[in-house]
């Protein structure tokens, strides 16, 4: 709560919750909390963990979500995408895609709130991409599990890649570790929104000089 | 009058489906209740009404006819804000299932044009360019930005107080008498959002 707070007076454009150990754990995101968060941002509010039906999906949003994230039960369930977004609109659906090279090919990984659990969904990113945009898919959250955590830069060339692919907007995720990497990902990968973590709930790097670097680099934020 | 006021009666009309948890949140931080109701009586009772929508136009316009709320919207003389799909309707007219709507403004709604790195629904933060003067914008400049999501805009016209741009130039706040809309989500719009709502809510 603290942390919501925080973000919505820094400026942060919207938040993202994730519940990451919710689809592991067989379990879906706690409403109650997803009220509260809801109660005291004026930004956009995304949920994420354990939705896996549209009465799932129907509850975060009553209790004050805008979109809803899907990662590993539309992996499960792909008609899932379809559904939710035939029920709620596409403007509601997010699909989280956590993907991971090895090889040279990318490929689709579930459930990786749980190191033990976590494995490849036998999917190629590229194709996954494609076809959560012919389901209904409103927004993908790519994220690149190789730089998730080292906070080294965002995977461009990933990223480069799945743009030509996604004609809907397309959020960065996993790797960022100074504002430089901001720039770096909207300048050379075209993304729609770069989401990051450990670097703003660590105070390394805070929201408002972060905006005014970007803007002091030609890229457009809002301020 | 102060934000606090107990003198407002808010209720937020239910046109079915809406998602209005944010927007209850939203009154609440400026210290007003609000009801949801689709009932006649309590709408006419109301000192402000708010008329939210996510959806289809059609289908909302259905929801509201089958309350009698067609006839009784338009007649209204306390201060309305359609919201997003909720300020369309309060045109002649929408392209989205070629529907028929309040027309208490001249005027109606088209699909946005998209394109190459504009995708349809537009989501996301854009800025406004007030066009005209109105109570709404106390404490609002042209360059504020709010959040949209919509698939369906009105181009300029007449009630047009302030647009945005998105491919087309498009009306993101129109008004006309004790009627207002904004095509964008005050509620979830940051602080600009909070002083429109504000500003519409101290609406005598």
């Amino acid at each position: 709560m603290e942390l919501a707070r925080r973000y919505r007076d820094e400026g942060a454009d919207e938040l993202v919750f994730y519940d990451i150990t919710a689809s592991p754990e067989g379990r879906s995101v706690d409403r109650r909390w997803v009220s509260e968060v809801a109660s005291v941002l004026d930004i956009p509010f995304c949920v994420a963990g354990g939705i896996r039906s549209i009465a799932d999906a129907e509850e975060v949003l009553n209790f004050g979500a805008d979109k809803i994230s899907v990662n590993s039960p539309a992996l499960q369930d792909p008609g899932l995408i379809n559904e939710l977004a035939r029920r709620f609109g596409t403007q509601c659906v997010v699909i989280g895609i956590d993907s991971f090279e090895s090889g040279g090919e990318y490929q689709v990984y579930q459930y990786t709130g749980d190191p033990d659990r976590t494995r490849d969904s036998g999917r190629r990113t590229s194709d996954w991409v494609r076809e959560v945009q012919l389901r209904g898919a409103g927004e993908v959250v790519l994220n690149c599990m190789n730089q998730d955590g080292v906070r080294e830069g965002y995977d461009i060339e990933q990223l480069t890649r799945v743009r030509r692919l996604c004609n809907v907007p397309l959020i960065a995720s996993g790797g960022a570790g100074s504002a430089m990497h901001f720039a770096d990902v909207f300048r050379k990968a075209a993304v729609d929104g770069a989401l990051a973590a450990s670097v703003f709930h660590k105070r390394i790097l805070g929201i408002p000089a972060l905006k005014d670097y970007l803007h002091d680099q030609g890229i457009e934020v809002r301020r | 009058m102060s934000a606090g006021s107990p003198a407002t009666r808010v209720v937020i009309i239910d046109s079915g489906g809406a998602n209005i948890a944010s927007l209850r949140y939203a009154l609440a931080r400026l210290g007003h209740q609000s009801r949801l109701s689709s009932d006649p009586d309590e709408i006419s009772g109301a000192t402000h009404v708010i008329l939210p929508g996510v959806g289809a136009a059609a289908a909302a316009m259905e929801q509201l006819r089958s309350r009698g709320l067609d006839q009784l919207i338009p007649r209204l003389t306390r201060p309305l804000l359609g919201i997003c799909l909720g300020m369309q309707l309060l045109f002649e007219h929408s392209a989205e299932d070629d529907a028929r709507c309040l027309g208490i403004l001249p005027g109606g709604a088209g699909r946005l044009p998209g394109g190459s790195g504009l995708p349809v629904p537009h989501m996301g933060w854009n800025q406004l360019e007030l066009c005209a003067s109105s109570p709404l914008f106390n404490g609002v400049s042209s360059g504020d930005w709010c959040y949209f999501v919509h698939s369906y805009a009105v181009p300029v016209a007449p009630a047009t107080l302030a647009t945005s741009t998105y491919g087309i130039r498009f009306s993101a706040v129109a008004g006309q008498a004790n009627f207002f809309g904004t095509q964008f989500h005050p509620e979830r719009s940051g602080v600009t959002g909070a002083r429109i709502l504000a500003n519409f809510l101290a609406l005598d």
